[in-house]
């Protein structure tokens, strides 16, 4: 059994007085216990959503979730709120892309760390900072007897991410998901973090979900990959298999878009026609029709169902790119 | 730390000096005077020049400016030309009353303030956050002394749940330590008149408050509303912390630094609505002591001191809420 089963996920923004709009449409995936998946997209696709629902962090007024998310077997969009309170930060943990604005100022980072052990493993205050500074240790944050009382500002901002990681990790959650927990950080940075990330995920076993919209992210880290666009999946592959074989046009738009050291001097960098804004509703097509180079005139009669591929992925598409021009 | 109180206690003489002489000018160049309002209108020139001099008003304004200051440093703030006790003692009586009345209404303000607050964002769009907005603005808008005699005439004339006026009962004959009645009663265990201070408190609070905790409502509301949209909030839900824990430690925490300003800015603020509070409900305090030396006598030292005392109070007031800050927001580091 998958540790992570999710099954036509949606998310329906119904704001008063606005047209409602579909922000995730039927996503499945799976996550297995230990692995890495990602969840990959630009701005809007819908991949912070997923987090969010999947974590029952959503307010309630004004978003409609249906489907399943089943962990371990039970659903969690179905469990009381205070039951999904007792698993949030145990069985789940999630960090945040911001780290300066996603740490309370006010509050001593020790304390921070500590509130979750004793919410969640009945710690007294002292028992769970001592742990707390075990904690900041393992995450490589230098001179954590100090760290522990010290404020979010007064502490650097791969540091700061560093206790949020020790945060989400505090109690040993078998699922961890990260939503783009390097962009708001310098890229020598994002390196140190990814690698923090994946050194925990290996000694802890702890499944990971890694959302983010930086391809190079996914190739150091992921073992599967969910490319979403428009709030739909339009593309899952294995990590190599996609980066050697991409075949949706919007998956091989973005890998054409990232700068590589060994091309060619001058040039050019390619990028995606037009934005999201230019999507059309599914119903009408495949969202990404007018943005698309290999655009056919199936993909604007209804939209492409995801199919299963030969090497083992599914796919979005009418008119894929074909394996022989792909990205070297 | 230190530095900083002491710079800051600084400023605050500069700023009383200035003042000072502000106020002089100022009362000094009012149309009639104590002269006038002693002798009447119908006073011979010479009576007036006889007790004009005899006051020291004869001498130019930066002479009698001069003597002024002098005499403030020795401590003497001059006598009341109304009753000619010293300034200092016709203050000093009633000075614990408006004090007492003060704080009432500032309990009263905060004590429903915050929790109103917080509950209206909490609900927003529901029933009692769009009773909350309305009540505010109602309690910004409506004038002291109308709010005043409206309560007075349905809670003391219509339904005799109050007593109209004053701040002791007929007959009790209390005993005066610090002059603040609540206090004196509890410090000598005369319970019977605790209870009677307190029912004489709570409609001139109520009155006194309305302004105060519109105010306080509407900034906790609006600071809880930032805060649950912030970061750490969600932070916090994704760690299952329980509810108490998210309101108490993550979203009160935060949003109560910018309502503790504005506490401090009302509390200063509270001396004008004191004088028209204590005019409705005859509370002899500082309010009425204001109204009382202008209308009566134009009494200049009893008015330069009061003037003088209302700033020093809204000065340390805030001082004091600035400090405050320091202790309750780490990021604020005083230097």
């Amino acid at each position: 059994m998958s540790l992570l089963d999710v099954r036509d996920l949606s998310v329906v923004f119904q704001r008063r007085g606005e047209r409602p709009f579909t922000a995730v449409d039927k996503v499945s995936f799976t996550v297995e216990p230990g692995q890495t998946v990602g969840l990959v997209g630009e701005s809007g696709c819908g991949k912070s959503v997923t987090s969010l629902a999947i974590m029952g962090l959503l307010p309630k007024r004004g978003n409609k979730v249906t489907g399943e998310v089943l962990f371990d077997g039970a659903d969690l969009l179905k469990l009381r709120r205070d039951d999904m309170r007792d698993r949030r930060g145990r069985d789940i943990g999630m960090i945040f892309q911001d780290p300066l604005s996603s740490l309370n100022p006010v509050i001593p980072i020790g304390v921070q760390v500590a509130e979750v052990l004793e919410r969640h493993q009945g710690r007294d205050r002292r028992q769970a900072l001592r742990e707390a500074r075990e904690l900041l240790d393992a995450v490589g944050i230098p001179d954590p007897d100090r760290r522990l009382k010290e404020y979010p500002h007064q502490i650097s901002g791969g540091m700061r991410q560093r206790a949020l990681i020790a945060i989400a990790l505090a109690c040993k959650p078998r699922l961890l998901i990260a939503d783009e927990p390097t962009t708001a950080l310098d890229v020598t940075i994002q390196a140190q973090i990814l690698t923090l990330l994946k050194q925990l995920v290996d000694d802890t076993g702890t499944a990971l979900i890694m959302i983010t919209h930086d391809l190079g992210v996914v190739a150091g880290l992921c073992d599967t990959v969910n490319v979403l666009y428009g709030g739909k999946v339009v593309e899952r592959a294995r990590r190599h298999e996609l980066f050697a074989h991409a075949r949706h046009p919007y998956t091989h738009g973005l890998l054409n878009s990232v700068p590589r050291l060994d091309s060619t001097r001058g040039e050019r960098l390619h990028a995606i026609r037009g934005s999201v804004a230019d999507n059309i509703p599914w119903v009408e097509g495949c969202a990404f029709a007018p943005r698309c180079d290999n655009v056919v005139d199936a993909c604007l009669e209804g939209a492409p169902t995801l199919e299963p591929t030969a090497t083992g992925g599914d796919l979005r598409c009418n008119n894929p790119v074909s394996e022989e021009v792909a990205v070297p | 730390m230190l530095r900083v109180i002491v710079r800051r206690l600084l400023q605050l003489v500069v700023t009383l000096i200035a003042l000072s002489a502000l106020i002089f000018i100022w009362l000094r160049n009012l149309p009639g005077g104590p002269v006038d309002a002693l002798l009447g209108e119908r006073a011979t020139p010479e009576t007036r020049a006889l007790l004009t001099k005899a006051l020291g008003y004869d001498q130019p304004i930066h002479v009698q400016y001069g003597k002024f200051m002098q005499r403030i440093l020795t401590g003497d703030f001059g006598n009341s030309i109304r009753t000619g006790d010293p300034v200092i003692e016709v203050i000093g009586r009633a000075f614990p009353a408006t004090v007492e009345l003060a704080l009432a209404a500032m309990i009263v303000a905060v004590g429903l303030g915050i929790p109103l607050g917080y509950l209206a964002a909490r609900w927003r769009g529901r029933a009692l956050d769009h009773l909350t907005v309305v009540g505010t603005l109602l309690g910004i808008s409506i004038p002291i002394f109308f709010l005043g005699y409206l309560l007075k005439d349905v809670f003391t004339q219509n339904i005799h749940w109050f007593p109209p006026s004053g701040r002791v009962g007929i007959g009790l004959d209390n005993t005066n330590i610090t002059g603040f009645f609540v206090l004196d009663s509890l410090l000598t265990r005369e319970f019977d008149a605790t209870a009677d201070a307190l029912w004489h408190l709570i409609l001139p609070a109520v009155t006194l408050a309305t302004i105060p905790l519109a105010v306080i409502v509407r900034m906790t509301r609006a600071s809880v509303l930032d805060v649950l949209n912030e970061d750490y909030v969600r932070t916090a839900e994704a760690k299952g912390l329980r509810h108490r824990t998210i309101r108490g430690r993550h979203v009160l925490r935060n949003a109560l630094l910018p309502v503790v300003t504005t506490i401090g800015l009302q509390t200063g603020a509270l001396l004008s609505g004191a004088v028209l509070t204590e005019k409705v409900y005859n509370w002899g305090g500082l309010g009425t002591l204001i109204t009382d030396s202008i209308t009566g006598s134009r009494d200049y030292p009893v008015l330069q001191a009061l003037i003088l005392l209302a700033a020093l109070v809204f000065v340390v007031v805030n001082l004091l809420v600035d400090l405050s800050y320091a202790f309750i927001d780490p990021r604020v580091r005083v230097r």
